[in-house]
């Protein structure tokens, strides 16, 4: 049953003394024990720890100290940094990669008394779409075990899904925490660009890049975002302006509240899909928020503008694994250059290899002006299309995804096909919005996300659009059967 | 095909990725189709638009006080290195 509770039912119980973070740490890492062979969420389990942890925040507890995350588990993407323990970031590169230190994320979140149960699986890299680029393999949807869960934060989505955790950390550098929370069904937000710490986090595309949450609901996100969040010296992109209480804004009204339907996001999308997001509309405009219609005409060219950008930045990023400070090192270099190529080259899964290879090209003499400089061009219009629409509405709506999950194994072999599933979901890392994806529905009994888009710093906005969307619904409360 | 084998393998050389025989044609299908699918941009408009850089306009890099911040942990960080001899990264001989 603890497993069902919310953050705020957790810290109750907490702190009433009906139970002990012990007690609630010991439940979810049972809960892992027995249900995550069959989904392959986390490939780090950090048990002995994790009963340190909780035993210190019952200690803390004891002395008086509160906290709304004292003693609550978590799950951290293996992309942020943990000191002495493995993080792989999903790679044969960093198989064997002990973090010398913690990423902010990791020491906030510790500072506050959560209990990092394990690391989640992810596409390696991060890059990736359906967590099938791991090196430790797939992970599977609880919904259907034969379905991807999205990528590249899948581990996490599914972990929370399957209510292995209260909730768990993840990153989204096109799409990768809203996409699979939209298809394994929970609340997932990505936050401003510079909202939260890079520092620690393995990086992927800089200019990109974002910390973000996947919870059982928006009230639970708020609670842990406002502990993520915050200026750090650390990180050079790290914005520094005071945190809001996201919590604390919760409830609060929506008469008035403009809402634009993207139009770009509904062309094309299905029948079925289009209807729940209809549903969704009308249960907004009975909590008093106005819907229009708005076009931002250079969104279609969002993903061609990505997989220049993003790749451009990663093969910069990556040239720091070179199989002599730390990481995979090939057997027998004759040479240096044979240590460099074949350290990366064995080190490398296929999808990082093209993104690498993607990004060197387009950098390269000759193509740079025709393919990099005109797509940061193209993403300034993008990003003028979204400046122009947030003048009009407070809040962009759509789907966040065009379908539900798919079979594993059906696009891995076609990357173009691939890079499509996050179509709606780049416009806002381009632009560096914060976005946030709640359960809307099913269809064919697989989870559907509804997208929430706003303008720089909008957190709090979208967090109370979606509470409040889930005070009036029952669509984040279903569990996949066998994990209620 | 946009893209040749021996692109591909220049590439690959200036990316220091060694690339089987085996991946060799998977690469020069799927990134001449990645190249292809980009070149949808070739299309937009731009003119004189300023090529952005990052998402946030206005954000200067910081300077910090040039104070020590961080103490001596190289036997923790070389711990991860492949291979470590008095302090110093072992490669193969770069000079005869």
């Amino acid at each position: 049953m603890l497993h069902t509770f919310s953050i705020g039912e957790l810290g109750r119980n907490l702190s009433s003394g009906q139970m002990s973070s012990v007690e609630l740490t010991r439940h979810f890492l049972d809960r892992i024990e027995r249900l995550n062979p069959a989904l392959n969420a986390l490939i780090t389990l950090t048990a002995e720890q994790a009963l340190i942890a909780a035993a210190a925040a019952d200690r803390r507890r004891a002395a008086g100290e509160s906290g709304p995350l004292l003693g609550i588990p978590l799950i951290h993407k293996d992309i942020f940094c943990t000191d002495g323990v493995r993080t792989s970031c999903g790679s044969r590169m960093l198989d064997n990669f002990i973090a010398p230190y913690d990423a902010t994320v990791v020491t906030r979140l510790k500072e506050a008394g959560a209990v990092m149960l394990g690391k989640a699986n992810m596409d390696e890299f991060a890059m990736g779409s359906s967590n099938e680029t791991s090196f430790y393999g797939p992970v599977k949807n609880p919904w259907d075990i034969t379905k991807v869960p999205g990528g590249s934060s899948g581990g996490s989505a599914a972990a929370t899904a399957a209510r292995l955790a209260p909730f768990a950390t993840g990153t989204d550098t096109g799409g990768s925490i809203r996409q699979p929370a939209a298809l394994t069904g929970v609340t997932g937000v990505k936050p401003t660009y510079g909202r939260v710490s890079r520092y620690g986090m393995i990086a992927f595309a800089s200019s990109l890049d974002q910390a973000g949450v996947f919870a059982h609901s928006a009230a639970d996100a708020a609670i842990v975002l406002k502990a993520m969040a915050g200026f750090d010296p650390r990180d050079s992109t790290s914005i520094d302006a005071p945190v809001p209480d996201y919590p604390a804004t919760l409830g609060e009204p929506l008469t008035g509240l403009k809402i634009g339907l993207l139009r770009e996001f509904f062309d094309g999308l299905e029948a079925r899909n289009t209807a729940l997001i209809q549903d969704a509309l009308k249960i907004y405009r009975g909590l008093g928020a106005q819907t229009v219609e708005v076009s931002l005409p250079h969104l279609p060219l969002s993903v061609p503008t990505y997989y220049v950008v993003a790749p451009a930045e990663c093969s910069s990023n990556l040239s720091r694994f070179d199989g002599v400070r730390f990481g995979y090192r090939c057997a027998n270099p004759t040479d240096l250059l044979d240590l460099y190529k074949r350290s990366r080259g064995e080190g490398f899964g296929a999808e990082v290899k093209r993104r690498i290879m993607t990004g060197t090209y387009v950098l390269s003499a000759g193509y740079f002006d025709a393919y990099y400089l005109k797509a940061q061009q193209v993403r300034r219009l993008i990003t003028d299309d979204f400046r122009a629409a947030f003048a009009q509405v407070d809040l962009l709506i759509g789907p966040t995804t065009p379908t539900p999950a798919f079979a594993i194994g059906a696009k891995i072999d076609d990357p173009v096909t691939m890079y499509l599933n996050d179509i709606y979901t780049i416009g806002a890392n381009l632009a560096g919005l914060p976005g946030l994806s709640l359960p809307c529905g099913f269809v064919d009994g697989l989870p559907m996300g509804l997208q929430l888009i706003g303008p720089h710093f909008s957190e709090a906005k979208l967090l109370n659009a979606a509470h409040r969307f889930q005070e009036a619904t029952e669509w984040h409360r279903q569990a996949p059967r066998g994990y209620e | 095909m946009s893209l040749t084998r021996q692109d591909v393998e220049k590439i690959a050389h200036l990316a220091r990725l060694s690339i089987t025989e085996q991946e060799m044609p998977v690469y020069v299908t799927s990134l001449s189709s990645i190249v292809d699918f980009v070149d949808e941009l070739s299309r937009a408009q731009t003119g004189n638009v300023e090529p952005m850089a990052h998402p946030l306009d206005g954000q200067h890099q910081r300077l910090r006080p040039d104070i020590v911040s961080e103490t001596d942990s190289h036997e923790k960080y070389q711990a991860n290195a492949p291979s470590v001899q008095a302090g110093l990264y072992v490669v193969p001989r770069v000079i005869e």
